[in-house]
């Protein structure tokens, strides 16, 4: 009660003290405990004693008392795609493959899953919950098996991984293309022009390539680095093509758009800056040295077939 | 200092209350009659909603939708269930300040529950005297069959009790056949099962013990209390006189002869003792054990009528009052839980009403933040979560604005129907064309730079718009748009 009543209202002798007064006057009451409530006490003992005999508990020597309690989980054999129940020791490791696999053993997945099998690459490109399940799914496979090189977002690194967020492809933006290149995998090549040319050409090519993007502005150089790209001398137009904008059957990048893959002129200040690096480059050409592994082996044909449509997604527009 | 040696363990004292008859009482009996027909139909009641569940009042966790007759609440509202919780919270210490502990008197489900029980083993076994008599007596055929029936028709209303919370979180008439078929989830026999046997040990077995030992709220009451807060007191000076109670002996019988022999007006005939449920006198004082029940009131009141004396001698009043003073209700303490009270209700009220039918989210993908496309031109990607709340299907719209030659390409789910309830998240790429430099190099728009100064910062508006379904607001989202460096 409120301060105020207690003294006054608590009537005398009916309440025992523990006999010690503080202060002068502060005293502690002793009102026994009711004593169901100590039967209550026992009780959590002998609970204790229970759940020690049902769950993992004390440690014994460099062992430890396993318990009885037993937790039921479905597997998925990787092999055979079989699922089967098994039964583990309770521990918190065990309920987490018990969630995993009910996760893997969802229907509403496994239905989505179906549906993606089935389902031609147009038919998932326009249904908006197909494509909520790939860009779902698509980011774990994409984490676990492309981003150590692609990045996480896919943006790549210049001069090394090729970025799949811009609409850029070497080897080709559609999604039968990507599928394609996840399956048998990539290897970038060009020739090493150091051993063809001289350096003066060497310089003029990569002039005129400069130009090609309104890097550099045309001139005597860029005219001579012209004919060395059309002619037979340097033969750069076999793969880049006549119009420069290059030829995915080769990988071969398309020179007159903004997006630089390997050598990464727009950040590099000056021109003279610019035309030497990209000199360098020609000089030495591309060889194993940009190459992607083929995921036939590794993958399920259904996760390829996801990861197409989500690497797809995330460039677009194609 | 004491002499004796104070016992660890007290054996319980088991209290026999006596029934009794009176206004507070029939309030009890009423209120109780009203909360047992909400709590055991409400589940059964009916609410017509196409494309969901029909029961009017339905907890549905695995759907993750609450149905409150005309209301659904999703997931993302249920702050509101921390806005009911706050309310209730400010009303119990505005009431509480007020009026004492009216919810443990009279609305409190072990009140409830308890004064039920002891309704029917009254029934059964009779009033005190005849219980007292039991409780002593052997376990003969008698005691056997009158104890018997009273556990079970306890154990029958917990039962039914325990059944019927459960009724809330799952479709009620499916639920009582899968029920008893053996067939209802797990969940819902455990949950059954938890609340008979807390029902029958809280309102059977343990009862006062549960308010006296258990019940937090029973402690802290204190700290709300004030000198005009009501209770429910005795008045000593009136009872006791000058000279002490006395029961109604010889000389002592009349009003008069007791007043000139200064013996106050409590005949000491122990009612109200009698028929309190926690067992206390309430003649003692203010008690923390004392649930303010008022039943120490109506017990009181007949006496007095009986002696032809005013009524009152046990009655709500407040410790000023006792003390000859005035009782002032309006206090600032009440008037600001009034306000707050006030408040919390109108915020609620308002978050409920003026809610949208639909909801809609915009978030940056800022891995990569921007990218540069081959014409020069750059684009940010972002995930738009749409949630259709309503029962019915919708189409939504979604455009952009405020960034000049900003295009918008969803793969044409810019326009998407919802089906009832659907909740989606939709991936949109919005492009700009090449940043043109003027002649000092300046870029021809106003762009702020991001935190690390990296990158630069614009901003473009998305409108998620209801285009049928609904008539509701468009909803804007306003999110970063980032450009390379400016040189």
């Amino acid at each position: 009660m409120s301060d105020n009543t207690a003294n006054t209202q608590q009537p005398a002798g009916t309440v025992q003290t523990t006999g010690h007064a503080w202060d002068g006057d502060l005293q502690e009451y002793t009102n026994p405990l009711p004593r169901w409530w100590l039967w209550c006490f026992y009780g959590t003992i002998v609970f204790s004693i229970l759940y020690w005999i049902v769950y993992p508990s004390w440690p014994v020597g460099d062992t430890w008392l396993k318990g009885t309690g037993t937790v039921d989980y479905t597997v998925v054999d990787k092999a055979t795609g079989k699922e089967q129940s098994k039964e583990f020791r309770w521990n918190t490791r065990s309920l987490l493959l018990e969630d995993l696999g009910a996760a893997a053993t969802d229907p509403q997945r496994k239905a989505m899953l179906a549906k993606v099998e089935t389902s031609d690459y147009a038919q998932i490109a326009k249904d908006p919950k197909m494509m909520e399940f790939v860009r779902s799914v698509g980011k774990g496979l994409f984490g676990d098996n492309c981003a150590a090189c692609h990045g996480r977002g896919g943006q790549g690194v210049i001069g090394m991984y090729p970025n799949l967020t811009d609409d850029d492809w070497l080897w080709g933006g559609a999604m039968d293309k990507i599928h394609e290149t996840l399956v048998q995998g990539r290897k970038g090549f060009m020739p090493a022009f150091g051993l063809v040319l001289k350096p003066e050409q060497l310089d003029d090519v990569a002039q005129y390539v400069l130009t090609l993007s309104n890097e550099a502005q045309p001139g005597e150089a860029s005219a001579r680095g012209k004919d060395i790209f059309h002619g037979a001398v340097g033969g750069c137009f076999y793969c880049h093509g006549a119009d420069a904008k290059g030829l995915p059957s080769q990988g071969a990048a398309n020179l007159t758009d903004k997006i630089w893959a390997i050598v990464d002129i727009p950040a590099l200040k000056t021109p003279p800056e610019k035309q030497a690096a990209l000199k360098t480059f020609i000089t030495n050409g591309v060889n194993n040295t940009r190459v992607m592994p083929a995921w036939k082996d590794r993958l399920s044909p259904t996760d390829i077939k996801l990861l197409a449509v989500y690497v797809h997604q995330l460039g677009g527009t194609k | 200092m004491s002499e004796q040696t104070p016992e660890l363990y007290q054996k319980r004292i088991h209290i026999h209350p006596r029934s009794v008859k009176g206004r507070f009482r029939n309030l009890k009996t009423g209120i109780l009659a009203l909360a047992y027909i909400v709590f055991f139909l409400l589940p059964w009641l009916r609410w017509d909603r196409p494309n969901a569940p029909d029961q009017a009042v339905l907890y549905d966790l695995p759907g993750r939708h609450f149905y409150i007759f005309g209301l659904t609440i999703q997931v993302q509202d249920i702050f509101w269930l921390a806005g009911v919780l706050i309310i209730f919270a400010i009303l119990l210490f505005f009431v509480t300040g007020l009026a004492g502990r009216v919810w443990c008197g009279y609305f409190c489900f072990q009140t409830l529950w308890t004064d039920l029980y002891m309704m029917v083993e009254q029934w059964i076994q009779g009033d005190r005297p005849a219980r007292m008599r039991l409780d002593k007596s052997s376990w003969n055929r008698e005691k056997l069959m009158k104890r018997g029936g009273t556990y079970a028709a306890w154990l029958f209303i917990a039962f039914w009790s325990g059944l019927t919370f459960t009724m809330y979180w799952v479709d009620a008439p499916t639920l009582v056949v899968d029920f008893l078929l053996g067939r209802a989830p797990y969940a819902a026999y455990f949950t059954t099962l938890f609340l008979t046997t807390t029902t029958f040990v809280m309102a059977g077995l343990a009862r006062e013990q549960v308010c006296t030992y258990m019940c937090p709220y029973a402690r802290f009451q204190s700290a709300m209390f004030d000198h005009d807060t009501l209770i429910i007191s005795y008045d000593p000076k009136r009872g006791e006189g000058t000279k002490g109670r006395a029961k109604l002996g010889k000389g002592l019988k009349t009003y008069e002869e007791r007043q000139k022999a200064g013996v106050g007006d409590c005949i000491d005939c122990g009612y109200c003792v009698q028929v309190c449920p926690v067992g206390i006198d309430i003649r003692d004082g203010l008690q923390y054990q004392c649930i303010s029940c008022a039943l120490c009131i109506d017990a009181c009141d007949i006496i007095m009528d009986n002696q032809k004396w005013p009524r009152g001698l046990i009655s709500y009043t407040s410790e000023h009052a006792l003390q000859g003073h005035k009782t002032t209700l309006l206090k600032p303490k009440t008037f600001g839980y009034g306000v707050i009270l006030t408040a919390a209700t109108g915020l609620l009220i308002w978050s409920i009403v003026t809610r949208s039918p639909y909801t809609g989210t915009v978030e940056q993908i800022r891995q990569p933040l921007y990218t540069q496309m081959s014409d020069g031109s750059i684009r940010n990607t972002y995930e738009i979560k749409l949630n259709n709340k309503l029962t019915a299907p919708m189409t939504v719209g979604i455009r952009i604005q405020g960034l000049p030659g900003a295009v918008l390409d969803m793969d044409g789910m810019d326009h998407i129907d919802l089906a009832p309830q659907q909740r989606i998240k939709l991936l949109a790429r919005v492009q700009i064309p090449p940043i043109q430099e003027d002649h000092e190099g300046k870029e021809d728009h106003e762009e702020k730079e991001d935190h690390e100064g990296k990158n630069d910062r614009d901003e473009v508006t998305f409108i998620i718009e209801a285009l049928a379904g609904t008539t509701a607001e468009p909803i804007r989202r306003e999110v970063p748009f980032y450009v390379p460096e400016g040189d």
